[in-house]
């Protein structure tokens, strides 16, 4: 901890381990100490968070099952689609479950009807994903656990999964509220293990349809047997998972623990992939229908030899849980973990000294995150003046931050949600494993700098529909060029910034160019 | 027909006409070299059905196995497929297209595609634009490193722009590229504080201690008061360029522009979604033939309107794979493998259909239901990186890959 925290440093802070002060954000750390507001972050079980369920109440989906997603708000979709087919109107998406709405995929150049435009069904299931974007802007503006939603937002990204392909969409909101948001400061070992186990995983990285090859084989035999149909047959076979499907297991190990050069081999992925087999989702007809489900009957129950440990021939579902405990107690991991939270506290490329602490705090506490999490951001480097503004806001802490420092009131999130489309960042819809990129260049590109410019300009004038900024410049008196600098910028901006902004003539102006500065997009 | 415009060093462009009618103004000796080699790529997100467009007419599988989807022979009655080669035939919505086959503007290369077996279409998309089929640790996209594999010190802010609200995978990566929506659009929105906003930011961008966002923001209001003087509306294409109005068309029209305005564009990248036909397909109506009108409406504007500047463009189409050979239970067609591509422009040795094409005999099919690959999508980039841009060694564009010009199809002269 740094031996006086001055208003500089508690800013910084605010925008590491938080999305950046609200007004009187400051006052209130500077009275509560720098050190005790951390400890509290580290317990965000113990601060209310009124604001956050008030808003938040008239959503619908946010605790429902994914069985009770799909019945209420997919299968309607689904019966309006096959409605609107029986009348001969034509089909924008071909109707299948891995067609979807999202960039990379939508009706470009199409003439698809709009979303406004959709029939009441359609609309139904796109209300899901625009909740779970919803509240996740809105935790991130308003919720006074603030460390508790930059955690969020990087263990979600840590195991990224995309709303975009087929089901996931009915998993995901399940997925972030019950696998993700309640191990933030556990043990690593309990956040993987929900991981490994949520349907939207299972779904995403295709385990659930990765099975003993045995199987369809046994399938195939029964039929010859049992002289079915050619169509019957066909059809089966398309729907039985005919093989081991290697992608959770190579990505669990890539992206999840060990990290690329984490020491396995293509043999590993093999054998845990062949581990993970039978983990899967059980069927829409089934009593848990939509719920994590070993079935037996994909397991290969054979032995396997995991990054040199061997796992004994006719185990179950033990087989996939000895392969978590050796990952997550794999000095790798503990070094990727580390390296990964020291660059989204620290900096893009994190000083050595502090993976290194990160990475040993991690292997003593047996993978203990509150712990690492702590360390992290008590340490000399985290408050060194080498990390005060390294970082780059992605797309989502700009927004946020901008919709916190001026104090905004979010009355409809839809327009938030396009804008994060538009800055390249669409929320639950990254398509690749990887997750969003945790450094600069990804999000510096000409495009979007200008479209932040614009966003900046839209907000500080009022005109963001949506939202609603009552009054930008809420400190103090409006176009006073170093409170602006103060309130936006952390009294750090360059001779030019303050002379552009000395030079505009209403508090629209001076917040626009506040926000809308080189000096803003850091953290 | 080319507009000209006043180029100023240091400190700003002044863009003095943007596609209107031929007006002729000094070109100093700066801008003398900015007229570049254009690539335009087409992606067609959803796996088109490669067979229905380029039609294998000689093939009686494809007729057996679409008894409601196939296109009829050419000849067969009033809506029937266009013959090609006298084996292959264009779907009948591609009319537009039929004159620049024979007149030799335009190739298809059939049969090709990934050597991957994936079928989820996010997947194979990311394979084909990062062109690293299995690969899913990829940072950067094919179309950025052929940024970087022709160097430039002199890179206009338009080198690279897809028409597109956000960057596609295959244009991601280190080298610069702008995603413009509409270029008519691209700029800051100051509303009532009129231009001092966009002023002011770019001041503060210019002066900033980051390298990072100052040369970015460099780029940005470079590419912003270049565009600031282009009207859209008022742009005039050229006699043929017939634009459909759809968001499509409307892209294919925005990259004629940039690429008539000389500001250096090099690549350029649209998208056109929708072809993901499980359902009701239909033959020569019905959905794929809207989308296939929109398409070959829109290309050949395209074509048509960029005009003598064709003689420097090439322009690809490519999709993540195919369609199966059956059509499914529901009159549509299931995820395949092996596609077809269409190549046309400077170079293209027109006229003909290109790859090794395996038949659908059952044992020729792959996994037993889709059209096989006899060429790798990547050895299609290659031929147009090679021959058409000139980048001597395409080795570092496709990492993991041999290329050789053994394995092109000699589409390109």
């Amino acid at each position: 901890m740094p031996a006086r925290s001055d208003d500089q440093t508690i800013v910084h802070v605010l925008n590491r381990a938080g999305f950046g002060p609200r007004p009187g954000d400051v006052a209130h750390v500077r009275e509560v100490g720098l050190a005790a507001w951390i400890d509290q972050q580290l317990q965000p079980e113990r601060i209310p968070d009124r604001a956050v369920e008030a808003r938040l109440r008239s959503y619908e989906t946010l605790d429902l099952s994914s069985r009770e997603i799909a019945q209420q708000y997919f299968l309607p979709a689904r019966q309006a689609r096959k409605a609107k087919k029986a009348r001969g109107a034509e089909e924008p998406n071909g109707g299948e479950a891995e067609t979807v709405v999202g960039p990379n995929f939508s009706s470009a150049g199409s003439a698809g009807p709009s979303a406004d435009a959709m029939s009441p069904g359609i609309n139904r299931a796109r209300q899901v994903l625009v909740e779970l974007s919803a509240q996740k802007i809105v935790r991130a503006v308003y919720s006074d656990r603030q460390l508790e939603e930059v955690l969020t937002d990087f263990w979600f990204n840590h195991f990224n999964v995309y709303a975009g392909k087929g089901l996931t969409r009915v998993f995901i909101t399940e997925y972030e509220r019950e696998a993700i948001r309640p191990h933030l400061l556990g043990r690593f070992r309990d956040l993987l293990g929900a991981t490994a186990k949520s349907p939207a995983m299972l779904f995403y990285l295709d385990n659930a349809r990765s099975a003993d090859p045995r199987l369809a084989r046994e399938l195939e035999a029964r039929e010859r047997r049992g002289g079915r149909g050619q169509k019957g047959t066909e059809k089966l076979r398309r729907s039985i998972p005919t093989g081991i499907n290697e992608n959770y297991a190579r990505e669990l190990m890539e992206l999840h623990t060990l990290g690329v050069d984490g020491g396995y081999t293509q043999q590993d992925v093999v054998n845990v992939a062949r581990a993970f087999t039978g983990w899967t989702i059980a069927g829409p007809r089934k009593a848990d229908a939509g719920r994590f489900v070993f079935n037996p009957r994909m397991h290969d129950t054979g032995e396997k030899v995991v990054l040199g440990h061997r796992i004994e021939a006719g185990g179950g579902i033990e087989d996939g849980e000895q392969v978590l405990d050796i990952l997550a107690s794999h000095p790798s991991t503990a070094r990727f973990i580390g390296t990964a939270l020291s660059r989204r506290f620290v900096a893009d490329t994190p000083p050595a000294s502090l993976v290194e602490r990160a990475t040993a705090v991690f292997r003593q506490t047996g993978g203990d995150l509150r712990a690492v999490t702590r360390a992290i951001l008590t340490s000399p480097e985290f408050f060194a003046p080498e990390s005060y503004r390294a970082r780059v806001k992605t797309p989502f802490d700009f927004v946020v931050s901008a919709l916190r420092a001026t104090g905004a009131d979010i009355r409809q999130p839809v327009p938030l949600e396009r804008t994060m489309r538009e800055l390249g960042m669409p929320l639950y819809f990254c398509q690749p494993p990887t997750g969003y990129k945790d450094t600069a260049e990804a999000w510096v590109n000409s495009g979007a700098l200008i479209n932040r410019m614009n966003f900046a300009v839209a907000l500080a004038a009022n005109t963001f529909r949506g939202v609603v900024v009552s009054d930008p410049l809420p400190e103090r008196n409006q176009q006073d060029t170093e409170t602006a600098v103060d309130v936006f910028l952390n009294g750090d901006a360059s001779d030019t910034t303050r002379a552009t902004i000395q030079r505009a003539t209403t508090a629209a102006q001076v917040v626009a160019l506040a926000i809308g500065s080189p000096e803003f997009q850091r953290k | 027909m080319t507009s000209r415009r006043v180029f100023l060093r240091n400190g700003g462009l002044a863009l003095l006409s943007l596609g209107f009618a031929p007006t002729f103004l000094a070109r100093t000796a700066a801008a003398a070299s900015t007229r570049t080699k254009l690539l335009i790529a087409i992606f067609q997100r959803g796996a088109v059905d490669g067979l229905n467009v380029v039609v294998p007419c000689g093939e009686r599988e494809y007729y057996r196995r679409r008894p409601s989807i196939a296109i009829p022979r050419p000849g067969d009655g009033t809506d029937a497929a266009l013959d090609l080669d006298g084996f292959f035939a264009f779907h009948p919505r591609l009319a537009p297209l039929v004159s620049l086959y024979r007149n030799g503007t335009l190739a298809v290369v059939h049969s090709c595609g990934s050597p991957d077996s994936t079928r989820s279409h996010f997947d194979a998309q990311d394979y084909m634009e990062s062109a690293t089929p299995g690969v899913k640790s990829t940072n950067d996209g094919w179309l950025n490193r052929t940024l970087r594999a022709e160097r430039t010190t002199d890179a206009s802010a338009f080198r690279a722009v897809a028409l597109a609200p956000t960057l596609p995978r295959s244009l991601q990566g280190s080298a610069p590229a702008l995603a413009i929506g509409q270029i008519g659009q691209f700029g800051i929105h100051d509303g009532a504080s009129g231009a001092m906003l966009g002023t002011s930011f770019e001041e503060q961008y210019a002066a900033a201690a980051d390298s990072v966002l100052k040369g970015t923001g460099q780029e940005a209001f470079e590419a912003v008061t270049m565009l600031k003087q282009a009207n859209p509306m008022r742009y005039q294409p050229a006699a043929g360029g017939n634009y459909p109005p759809s968001a499509f068309g409307q892209a294919l029209k925005q990259i004629a522009q940039l690429a008539k305005s000389d500001v250096g564009l090099e690549i350029a990248f649209a998208e056109t979604g929708n072809w993901d036909h499980h359902v009701n397909e239909g033959s020569t109506q019905g959905l794929l033939a809207a989308r296939l009108d929109d398409f070959g409406r829109g290309l050949a504007a395209l074509v048509a309107d960029l005009g003598e500047r064709m003689s420097d463009t090439v322009i690809m189409t490519m999709s993540e794979f195919g369609r199966a050979v059956s059509e499914n239970g529901n009159r549509g067609t299931d995820h395949g493998h092996g596609n077809a591509m269409l190549v046309m422009g400077a170079g293209v040795k027109g006229g003909h259909v290109y790859g090794r094409w395996p038949g659908l005999s059952q044992e020729a099919l792959y996994d037993g239901r889709d059209l096989a690959v006899t060429t790798d999508f990547r050895d299609v980039f290659a031929e147009v990186v090679t021959r058409h841009l000139g980048v001597k060694d395409a080795s570092p564009i496709f990492p993991g890959y041999a290329i050789a010009r053994a394995n092109q199809r000699g589409f390109m002269s």
